[in-house]
């Protein structure tokens, strides 16, 4: 039974991947640890539990990696997506640590497995998790249980006492109870604020009402705000965050993977004007998967719609909701509730652009449009074939990139002359920001975490013992 | 029919899932999933009886109940096998038999058992009964040859008769109607599939039990209750083989095949259902369909028993006690094979066809 009135060597809030790998590393390392998760145990483990695999650099294909992927191609690839938005420093470091993280992900009990259909791409870069992210925190609490790392569910921390940048107790709500818990040291790893509506509207309006929110409810970033306001110093920017178009059906948190429609590169994108507004067809799916959500985003209602025709079902993976389905174009706009003029408009004056090509859904294939506002460069095809086919799109906002700056000990860094915490340790979400400045590369958010959770649990055991 | 709102919310679940993708390397299902883009009543039965009930997908999943896509293949697959377990019986008035399956499986026993007793007790004098009777037809002193061979013979047959006819019946409504043609690789494929259990294997970690956690044991039971029956069944084969071809009556020494078979198939047939009995009792309810456990339980029971008094028969045969035993065995026997096509066994009937389905389809692919 855990008795919050001790004292801990390392306490954890937060209890996704990142908030684990802290847990189990300083459990290693001979602490006694306490990590408090604000949900409850059956949505436990953040918005690791919707996530799929790891960008680790690696020599050569091995049963779960089908190439090789050498840290200088790693580096390459994040300072493109970033466009050197990043700390060069810390950012080497991780790419350079990811070549173990696998091995010890496994000594854990993560499972991967081979690369299967479902890898959009990333076959040769990432390893996939067997059963996907909700399987391998369930390994990384089974280790982290089997250690003696004490877990509260459904446990909120509420406010952290710090004084010049030195952590003594934290104000927890637990079981009805409000509880003042001392610890040597403490890891945040809890997140960013992704799911805190209000947040989110001082940096992208009161548009931010109509975002949905794919992973947990509870990434409210409460810690992230407490340490911004005693002086952490911030990295990234409210308004950078990663987001995909999403089914406007899906439910406003926790949809997870399931909820997005991969075929706005084959259709025409309109807004609720019935109009387009950027070219769909600027480059291979999984390259512009994460602008589209940013695009949205920025029409009116943040509402969109994808128009496709009876020849692209089937080119794009499935879809959890049903297309909206209609004969004629007027008749779609209709059920998607837009106006049937504009759309029939639209569509038609789209379909004189489309010049002759051979269509080529599996690479760029030049078929595009001319004279065209705005226009479509690749996969350009005339939508002329019923049944017409839309989908209702909205940005669903996946994670939130400001965060603390930290350094290579992962030491949370207070004021403009960016001194160590000397006992305050982030990882995760909470501090991606200082590697991913914007832009994403797939897989990149969870190593940070592994690696950063390492640290951080290293260096507060550590910390909290001598 | 299995009932519309099983197979509707079986739809549902796999349009879900075929959106999401992430259980793809725990078993056959999601990859034949994935080979569909649509999913009707043939496929979803496939896809039912393809499941092993690992559970691997419920606990990796992210949609998993409070959630509210309330995603729970295990329990719904479960269901939907159970329901198309009636609908494909022969005959098919006897379909409604799987809803009552553990009070027709003790009536099935108890039927036996009274019919053997008596006559037992008709026939025979009680001094025949209770004394001790050695070497070569000291069985059929107690219960003449053909009372033993007619009903036995009769009932068996009947029940692979039935099987069969399930089995192409589940055939009809499900491959064929995808057009997938049957071939030596695909059958060969399907008992690859039985003999390693491939899918409960979970990428070398096994299934979930009794939660989250991984576990080798639900494969390594069900191991020893499937070789253990074949070893019981290979015994049974190699005695009649003794007795028609070369003459040679029971009961055969200890060291005989029969009996060596017999009893190392029987050993298998006593630790693998207890096991699995124990799995079941101890395992979280949520990814299961609770109703089921009658016919789970009432077979587990019977293979145990059969096992148990036929063991015991072999060890005390040259006692007083043989006569009784022997009636009581028998009288298992007779039950299992009677309730045969109207219980659990059958799992085993769809569960093959549909690896071989899925072996056909993954050739084609």
């Amino acid at each position: 039974m855990t008795d919050l009135s001790q004292n801990y060597d390392v306490l954890v809030i937060g209890a996704g991947n990142a908030a684990l790998c802290a847990a189990i590393t300083a459990r290693h390392a001979g602490a006694r640890v306490l990590v408090l998760e604000a949900a409850p145990r059956h949505s436990r483990g953040g918005n690791s539990r919707h996530t799929r695999n790891i960008r680790y650099a690696h020599a050569q294909a091995t049963d779960y990696v089908t190439g090789p992927y050498p840290v200088d191609e790693y580096i390459e690839d994040l300072m493109r997506v970033t466009a050197g938005k990043t700390n060069e420093t810390l950012a080497r470091m991780v790419l350079e640590q990811s070549k173990q993280v696998v091995d010890w992900m496994q000594d854990q009990g993560v499972r991967f497995q081979k690369p299967l259909s479902g890898t959009i791409g990333l076959g040769r870069t990432n390893a996939f998790f067997f059963g996907g992210g909700k399987a391998m925190m369930n390994s990384y609490y089974a280790r982290a249980e089997k250690l003696g790392v004490e877990i509260l569910y459904e446990a909120e921390v509420t406010g952290l006492t710090l004084n010049d940048g030195r952590f003594t107790g934290a104000q927890v709500l637990f079981g009805g109870n409000a509880h003042d818990v001392s610890a040597r040291a403490l890891v945040v790893a809890s997140g960013g604020f992704e799911a805190n509506i209000e947040w989110l509207k001082e940096a992208w309006g009161e548009g931010a009402e109509n975002f949905l929110i794919r992973g947990t409810p509870f990434n409210k970033g409460a810690m992230l705000r407490v340490l911004l306001d005693h002086g952490a110093q911030p990295v990234s920017e409210a308004d950078q965050c990663h987001a995909v178009p999403i089914d406007a059906r899906s439910p406003k948190f926790d949809g997870g993977i399931a909820t997005r429609v991969d075929c706005v590169i084959y259709s025409i994108m309109v807004n609720k004007h019935a109009k387009r507004f950027y070219d769909e067809g600027e480059d291979i799916w999984p390259k512009r998967y994460a602008i589209w959500g940013r695009l949205v985003g920025q029409q009116p209602d943040q509402a969109a719609y994808a128009i496709i025709d009876s020849k692209i079902p089937g080119l794009f993976m499935p879809t959890v909701f049903p297309a909206i389905e209609a004969d004629t174009i007027p008749e779609l706009a209709g059920k998607l509730g837009l106006d049937a003029d504009a759309l029939e408009k639209t569509v038609t004056d789209y379909n004189a652009c489309v010049e002759p090509g051979d269509f080529d859904p599996t690479g760029l294939d030049g078929c595009h449009t001319k004279g065209a506002n705005p226009e479509k460069t690749n996969w350009a095809q005339k939508i002329d074939t019923p049944p017409f086919y839309g989908y209702p799109l909205r940005p669903g906002i996946t994670f939130t990139y400001l965060g603390v700056e930290v350094d290579e000990k992962a030491r949370v860094l207070f004021g403009r002359e960016r001194k160590p915490a000397s006992n305050i340790y982030a990882a995760g979400e909470v501090m991606a920001g200082n590697i991913l400045g914007q832009g994403y590369v797939g897989g990149l958010g969870l190593l940070i975490g592994t690696v950063f959770g390492r640290i951080a649990g290293e260096e507060a055991a550590r910390r909290a013992i001598n | 029919m299995p009932l519309i709102d099983t197979i509707k919310e079986a739809e549902r679940l796999m349009t879900i899932c075929n959106a999401c993708r992430y259980c793809e390397g725990f078993c056959a299902v999601f990859p034949a999933m994935e080979r569909r883009k649509t999913f009707g009543e043939g496929d979803l039965t496939y896809l039912a009886n393809l499941c092993h009930g690992c559970q691997g997908c419920y606990y990796a999943c992210q949609y998993a109940p409070p959630h509210e896509f309330k995603v729970n293949v295990p329990q719904t697959f479960a269901t939907l096998r159970a329901e198309s377990y009636a609908d494909f019986a022969w005959p098919g008035f006897l379909g409604s038999l799987f809803r009552k399956n553990g009070v027709v499986v003790s009536l099935g026993m108890a039927l036996g058992l009274g019919l053997l007793l008596l006559l037992l007790f008709g026939m025979q004098d009680l001094s025949i009964i209770f004394g001790s009777h050695t070497g070569e037809g000291a069985f059929y002193r107690v219960i003449p040859y053909a009372a033993m061979v007619w009903p036995f013979g009769l009932v068996f047959a009947f029940a692979l008769f039935s099987m069969i006819m399930g089995g192409v019946i589940y055939w009809r409504s499900t491959a064929a109607k995808s057009g997938v043609r049957l071939s030596v690789g695909a059958i060969l494929g399907g008992v690859r599939d039985v003999l390693t259990l491939k899918n409960l294997g979970g990428a070398g970690g096994g299934c979930n039990y009794p939660d989250e956690s991984f576990s080798g044991k639900r494969r390594l039971f069900h191991h020893f209750t499937f070789y253990g029956f074949m070893l019981c069944f290979a015994a049974t084969s190699f005695a009649t083989i003794y007795d028609h071809w070369f003459g040679w009556i029971a009961p055969y020494s200890f060291t005989s095949l029969p009996v060596l078979l017999g009893t190392v198939g029987g050993i298998g047939l006593l630790v693998g259902p207890v096991g699995l009995m124990k799995l079941k009792l101890d395992a979280d309810p949520a990814p299961r369909d609770r109703d089921l456990m009658g016919m789970d339980v009432a077979f587990l029971m019977l293979l145990f028993l059969v096992s148990f008094t036929g063991l015991a028969l072999m060890l005390l045969r040259e006692t007083s006690a043989m006569g009784t035993l022997l009636a009581v065995h028998l009288g298992f026997v007779l039950a299992l094979f009677a309730t045969l096509p109207y219980g659990k066994m059958v799992h085993g009937v769809y569960r093959f066809l549909a690896l071989v389905q899925d072996a056909a389809e993954r050739k084609v692919e």
